[in-house]
């Protein structure tokens, strides 16, 4: 183990956690403003990634493509919000569950149907497909870069909105209590709206980035979903600064356990048991993580104000 | 009331009596399809314990029906497939399971529980996947079903098929007396008031993770013998999509009336094999039924039956 396949590995951890804490920051908002736990979220992420593939086809810039998807996933996002969604933000959270399961399904097999079961793959822009020499003996491709550079700018954007613009404020509003927001005269359905379309905008975005370096394939969405998941749990219900910390947190931890978790066992029992343990082991280490935050801090590690 | 003595009987009698009367091939048929219903019933019935009666909302639930059937398929690769061994083992190892990640998952509120159930289903699922020396990804094919004490009884899919029925009978039976027992009001009451039961004193922590690992064993149970009734063992049969298909079993029957999983486990099961054969991309059709199941179906199809309101 070396000082630059260590800081490679950091990268990929925390390129994992900013596309993570893309999918997150929605999922939580619309759990914390809706109090609607959406399972499609995933399918989100995987549409956006599908929707890439087929406009960077299309239209040959991955650039044109990314612009076009955030329109589109918005305006899906309000159309599910709008015709399906919406019944059910008053009715309980099972209830919830099983209509996003079977909207999963479906979304999962039309997938299946229009792209077809094989993986694909976008291609890296041309633009990114280099690496730089961040220190001696240290490449890292500049998309991979370029992604925790967005996601980090997203972030940012996403923290000046919530907190300094008025819709921000309501958001926050709708957050600790819907109803007395809606009885104070603020267009509570129009609320909910943006913030499902902003959710299913950011995932979609997490999609695209990812679009070039992960496979595509059907149901790639559930795996993140569980991921997220995770984050969201770790972090607190409800709270972005949660989801943030919580989802670099995953990240890391997934990327560094699956690289060095062999090598770490290593040091203590034999190479044979570790070679055995050490996979299972990595792939468990974020759910390890999990309990271990739940066991000590049932809410989350940053639990959102005035949420029960 | 005739329906609560005759109808279980009547139903007995008649799932018992279908491979008998049929014809050779539709015999066979039956019993194959009839086995995989009964196994999803018992997995659906002890569902239904924690999500009817009590509420907890559990979407890893078929992480139990793989604990079982890895149970099942490791003790035969390792030649000492004997279900003295074998069934004790699937149930504690669920137990264990279910006390394990319930104790954790069981102090979150609400929409936590889920989450959290479902992230420990997937950690089994990966878990599973990573056993490279028992199939891995690709599963593991069963050498022959457990033998009873030495005796290769189960090798007959009629004799299991009817062994298959009897453990459901039993463990129907069993939660039955569980609900209505003191044990099972308290678990009940829960759901609706738990701050209420608390201050009656009762642990309500407590009172949830027993049910929990009883559900989890029961479902260990069902997947010990899955495992066995198709010879072969995977990850498939725990993924989340698994636990989805289990919830809705019990939601589309009807929660918290026992009779409701046994009838959704049917209806899915039989709904699944049905649409396979008529189009390729059957699975669009199966979350067509689940949207509008979740529209709609207000207490299940039991409950429909009976006329009550949920």
């Amino acid at each position: 183990m070396s000082i630059p396949l260590f800081l490679v590995q950091l990268l990929n951890g925390l390129q994992l956690g900013v596309l993570l804490f893309l999918v997150s920051a929605g999922l939580t908002l619309i759990f914390g403003v809706m109090g609607f736990i959406n399972l499609a979220h995933g399918a989100l992420y995987m549409v956006g990634a599908y929707l890439a593939f087929t406009l960077t086809g299309v239209t040959g810039s991955f650039l044109l493509s990314l612009l076009l998807v955030f329109p589109a996933m918005f305006l899906l996002g309000l159309g599910l919000d709008t015709l399906v969604f919406r019944h059910f933000y008053d009715r309980d959270h099972l209830d919830q569950v099983l209509v996003t399961f079977g909207l999963i399904v479906i979304l999962d097999e039309a997938v299946k149907m229009i792209w077809g079961r094989a993986p694909l793959s976008v291609p890296i822009p041309a633009a990114l497909s280099g690496s730089i020499t961040l220190m001696d003996g240290l490449l890292y491709p500049a998309y991979r870069l370029a992604i925790i550079g967005a996601g980090l700018a997203v972030a940012v954007l996403l923290s000046i909105l919530v907190t300094r613009t008025r819709a921000g404020m309501l958001v926050r509003a709708g957050a600790t209590n819907a109803r007395i927001v809606a009885a104070l005269g603020v267009n509570i359905r129009g609320l909910f709206m943006l913030v499902f379309g902003v959710g299913a905008m950011l995932a979609g975005f997490s999609g695209v980035m990812a679009a070039p370096i992960f496979a595509l394939e059907p149901g790639m969405g559930d795996a993140f979903l569980i991921l997220a998941f995770v984050v969201i749990v770790t972090g607190g219900i409800g709270s972005i600064r949660g989801a943030f910390i919580a989802s670099l947190l995953v990240g890391l931890v997934d990327t560094l356990g699956r690289s060095f978790a062999t090598d770490l066992l290593k040091l203590t029992m034999s190479s044979s048991a570790a070679g055995r343990i050490g996979p299972a082991l990595a792939s468990m280490s974020i759910y390890i993580l999990m309990a271990a935050v739940l066991f000590f801090r049932p809410a989350g590690l940053f639990p959102a104000a005035g949420r029960a | 009331m005739w329906t609560r003595r005759l109808l279980p009987a009547l139903l007995v009698a008649v799932v018992a009596a279908l491979p008998l009367v049929t014809s050779a091939d539709t015999s066979a048929f039956a019993v194959t399809l009839g086995s995989r219903m009964m196994l999803f019933a018992i997995a659906a019935l002890s569902l239904d314990l924690i999500l009817g009666y009590a509420g907890m909302v559990s979407f890893g639930h078929a992480a139990f029906i793989g604990i079982g059937a890895y149970a099942a398929g490791i003790l035969d690769a390792e030649n000492v497939g004997d279900v003295m061994i074998g069934l004790p083992l699937a149930l504690v190892v669920s137990a264990l399971f279910a006390g394990a990640t319930g104790y954790i998952a069981i102090r979150t509120k609400g929409a936590a529980f889920l989450m959290i159930t479902l992230a420990f289903g997937q950690m089994a699922f990966y878990l599973a996947n990573s056993l490279d020396e028992f199939g891995g990804s690709d599963g593991l094919t069963l050498n022959n079903r457990a033998t009873v004490a030495g005796a290769d009884l189960l090798s007959s899919d009629l004799t299991f098929y009817y062994v298959i029925l009897a453990c459901l009978v039993l463990v129907f039976i069993f939660l039955r007396a569980l609900v209505a027992s003191r044990f099972g009001r308290v678990l009940r009451s829960t759901k609706e008031h738990p701050l209420r039961v608390a201050a009656l004193g009762y642990n309500v922590d407590h009172v949830r993770l027993t049910a929990y690992v009883i559900a989890g064993a029961i479902c260990g149970l069902a997947g010990y013998l899955m495992a066995n009734q198709t010879e072969f063992v995977s990850p498939a049969s725990m993924t989340w999509q698994t636990s989805g298909e289990l919830m809705f079993m019990v939601i589309l029957g009807g929660m918290s009336t026992l009779y409701g999983p046994l009838l959704g486990a049917a209806v899915i099961v039989g709904l699944e094999n049905f649409l396979s054969g008529y189009w390729e991309h059957w699975p669009i059709l199966l979350g067509a039924v689940y949207l509008v199941a979740a529209l709609f179906a207000r207490g299940g199809i039991v409950n429909l039956i009976r006329g009550a309101k949920p």
